[in-house]
């Protein structure tokens, strides 16, 4: 009887170690507050937007995102702790909780929104998907393509785009596809490919890794629309909400001037737009559940949206890009955020 | 039986202190356990993946896929359905497990039986082959087959070029196709017939060999039917065959048949490596085989070549073919690293590009891992067959 009763008692503990796990923990915003730090899923190193630089720190445009979030809950930019992801594993680890947030280049489409139990939060930065070709081809634009061998990089929405416009434009083509972005560079500069096809902005920093980035060039045409932008899970509303509003108050700031260097003396404005997203007047910060100067810790620490980008991938750094469309509304472009009120 | 035995003990014990009952209650209990466990993940995933919004089930199968696969042996576009590209990606892995198998077993027979050659160089060279490959992780001689090898390969307009048919640049070797005509029927069937004829002789040979003693020059005379016979007949039948010869179209190469540089990369990779651990195998089986057997064989007046041929082999491949299954086992899994170099197998475009383009990684890496267990468990089964086939019959 006694045997009997100890299985009695395992099946027991087996029970309540698995009934365990399907319970919900708490919320998102309380969990991070827990641990003490921010989980943010990234690239496992693209130039601009998530690469580790010589000292071991992340930097780039995504990381930067996942800082600004940081700032607003901690007051502490540097709150954040990263994982670097492929392509491939990156919704996964956002839908099994072990980060707390994407933010790794990722394409904002209809399928990926709904059928993955995730949630957009908006825009960091608006892309578009163009080649990169060798020059000895003679190519000058992608109409010339037909019968191009072309390296891609596996699980991204470019292959589907690539397959769609050599379609609708009646061309052939055969597809290399690698598992990440170095063996796909590596694979263009061996000759296996006539193009390489990935967004724009990333064209730019792989042709730098050549051996010689003059024998290759980037060519017109933009084949797609790529909003890339920050991912949450579904189902935590507060959550999705305050990732949603950090971008926002970071292109808020751009277009009212407040910058990292005037974050402090702006707090004396009288503007009550400024007074509203730096926390001086009003309650933003507690409707979100996070500080009221949680504006004032983005800006201060992480900057505004021209400042992010202008550092991470502008006209000064290695990708040397131009604002264009991601210029504010008011500059030509169509950044334009929700007012703070 | 079983009745009998219980009520014969003049006072059974009671059934909680009976050893059988209890041995059957335990087992009872730990297959429910097992069985409940399961359930509880399976059902655990299900309804969690449904809580949070996660599609289910194995509805995206039948989607239009939208994606290109540079290599398929069933036909394919991108208008066709994820389920085809399951198809694509599994004909893939086959196609170059059973190259891979079929090259690393000659090479390895070749090195092992080497390895114990009496000619030191030989002997030497093979150890030199057997410790270098064995030693060097698979990946990196992937890598090696696949960019230093490309890299050294010219351009498509550059190509090496043998008698203005066959093509050799770094999207590949390109080889002229064979188109059959009218008439190419007739070819077949004298193939066919000499198929028959062969199998009729060796059978003829063999039976005479055992009633007189006198050797019949078997293989020659089979060679020689298998090439002349098809060979008149396609003749006869005046040459109902034409070739589709790869030319320079635009960029690259088109018609033909094409031998892409991932496939041959992964092949030559696969079959080194996996030969490497053969030839030991191989090794392993010929030491096992004792002394006395060979000398018994030289006795009988039999050359080193049949000495090997009919003594040793035979009696080696009962200590060779259960680890030799396991080396095939090993080479159709170690296929997979096919997707670091972006040869289309299974793991690359069904748990690549599919899981990715669907998001459905449960299901998907569900039924990866399904095919995966199936293709071994049915080289196993055939290798076990074929084990039993070559034990020791006991007489």
């Amino acid at each position: 009887m006694k045997s009997m009763r100890s299985v009695a008692f395992g099946m027991a503990c087996v029970a309540g170690a698995l009934t365990t796990t399907s319970v919900f923990a708490a919320t998102t915003l309380e969990s991070v507050k827990e641990k003490g730090h921010l989980q943010c899923g990234v690239t496992s190193g693209l130039p601009g937007f998530s690469q580790p630089d010589e000292k071991g720190a992340w930097t780039g445009i995504d990381v930067d995102t996942c800082r600004a979030v940081a700032a607003a809950i901690f007051g502490d930019a540097k709150a954040v702790e990263f994982t670097p992801l492929t392509a491939k594993e990156r919704f996964t680890a956002l839908q099994s909780g072990e980060i707390d947030m994407l933010s790794r280049n990722t394409t904002w489409t209809l399928t990926r929104d709904v059928s993955l139990g995730l949630n957009f939060a908006g825009v960091n930065y608006y892309d578009g998907q163009g080649f990169l070709v060798n020059k000895d081809i003679g190519v000058d634009d992608a109409t010339q393509l037909d019968g191009a061998t072309v390296c891609i990089q596996a699980g991204t929405t470019t292959e589907l785009n690539l397959s769609d416009y050599f379609r609708t434009k009646g061309m052939e083509f055969k597809p290399i596809v690698f598992d990440t972005s170095e063996q796909t560079v590596q694979g263009f500069a061996a000759g296996r490919c006539d193009v390489l096809t990935s967004d724009r902005s990333q064209l730019a920093a792989l042709r730098s890794k050549l051996t010689d980035p003059s024998s290759a060039k980037i060519l017109p045409n933009t084949i797609s629309k790529e909003p890339l932008g920050p991912v949450v899970r579904q189902g935590d509303d507060q959550w999705f909400n305050i990732v949603k509003w950090v971008l926002s108050v970071q292109i808020n700031a751009e277009e009212l001037g407040i910058t990292m260097a005037n974050a402090d003396e702006m707090l004396k404005s009288d503007n009550p737009s400024v007074q509203r997203l730096l926390g001086t007047d009003g309650d933003m910060g507690a409707k979100l559940g996070l500080p009221d100067d949680f504006g004032h810790a983005i800006v201060k620490q992480v900057g505004n949206y021209a400042e992010m980008y202008d550092r991470n991938v502008g006209p000064d750094t290695a990708l040397g890009l131009e604002r264009g469309i991601n210029a504010l509304w008011t500059d030509g472009g169509i950044l334009y955020a929700p007012p703070v009120r | 039986m079983k009745k009998q035995t219980v009520n014969s003990r003049p006072a059974g014990p009671k059934p909680w202190y009976d050893p059988r009952v209890r041995a059957l209650f335990f087992q009872v209990i730990s297959l429910a356990v097992v069985f409940w466990v399961g359930w509880v993940l399976i059902d655990n995933t299900l309804s969690n993946m449904q809580s949070r919004g996660i599609s289910t089930g194995f509805g995206f199968l039948g989607e239009s896929a939208g994606f290109g696969i540079i290599m398929h042996l069933v036909p394919f576009d991108a208008t066709m359905s994820y389920g085809r590209t399951f198809w694509v990606g599994l004909t893939n892995t086959l196609l170059v497990s059973a190259m891979g198998v079929v090259a690393a077993t000659i090479l390895g027979f070749v090195i092992g039986v080497a390895r114990l050659s009496s000619n030191w160089l030989v002997a030497k060279i093979s150890l030199v082959y057997i410790e270098v490959i064995r030693n060097i992780p698979l990946l990196l001689q992937i890598f090696f087959w696949y960019f230093a090898v490309l890299s050294n390969l010219p351009s498509p307009r550059q190509s090496v070029e043998v008698g203005g048919a066959l093509f050799l640049n770094n999207r590949g070797l390109y080889l002229p196709g064979p188109v059959t005509q009218e008439g190419f029927g007739l070819v077949w069937v004298a193939i066919l017939v000499a198929i028959v004829a062969v199998v009729g002789v060796r059978m003829w040979a063999k039976k005479r060999q055992m009633a007189t003693g006198q050797i019949f020059p078997t293989f020659k005379v089979s060679v020689a039917i298998l090439i002349l016979l098809p060979l008149m007949v396609f003749f006869s039948a005046g040459q109902p065959l034409e070739w589709d010869v790869p030319a320079l179209k635009g960029f690259n190469f088109g018609g033909g048949i094409t031998l892409i540089p991932e496939l041959v990369a992964l092949w030559i990779a696969l079959s080194l490596y996996t030969a490497s651990f053969i030839a030991e195998i191989v090794r392993s089986g010929i030491l096992s085989v004792s002394q006395g057997q060979t000398e018994a064989s030289k006795a009988l007046g039999l050359p080193n070549g049949l000495t090997l041929r009919l003594v040793v082999i035979p009696q080696a491949m009962r200590v060779i073919i259960p680890p030799l299954t396991s080396q095939y086992l090993n080479l159709v899994k170690n296929s997979s690293l096919a997707t670091a170099i972006g040869y289309p197998d299974l793991v690359a475009v069904f748990m690549g590009t599919t899981l990715n383009q669907t998001g459905q990684a449960v299901e998907v890496v569900a039924i990866t891992m399904a095919v995966y267990l199936t293709i071994s468990l049915l080289i196993s089964l055939f290798m076990n067959l074929y084990n039993r086939a070559v034990a020791i019959k006991e007489r």
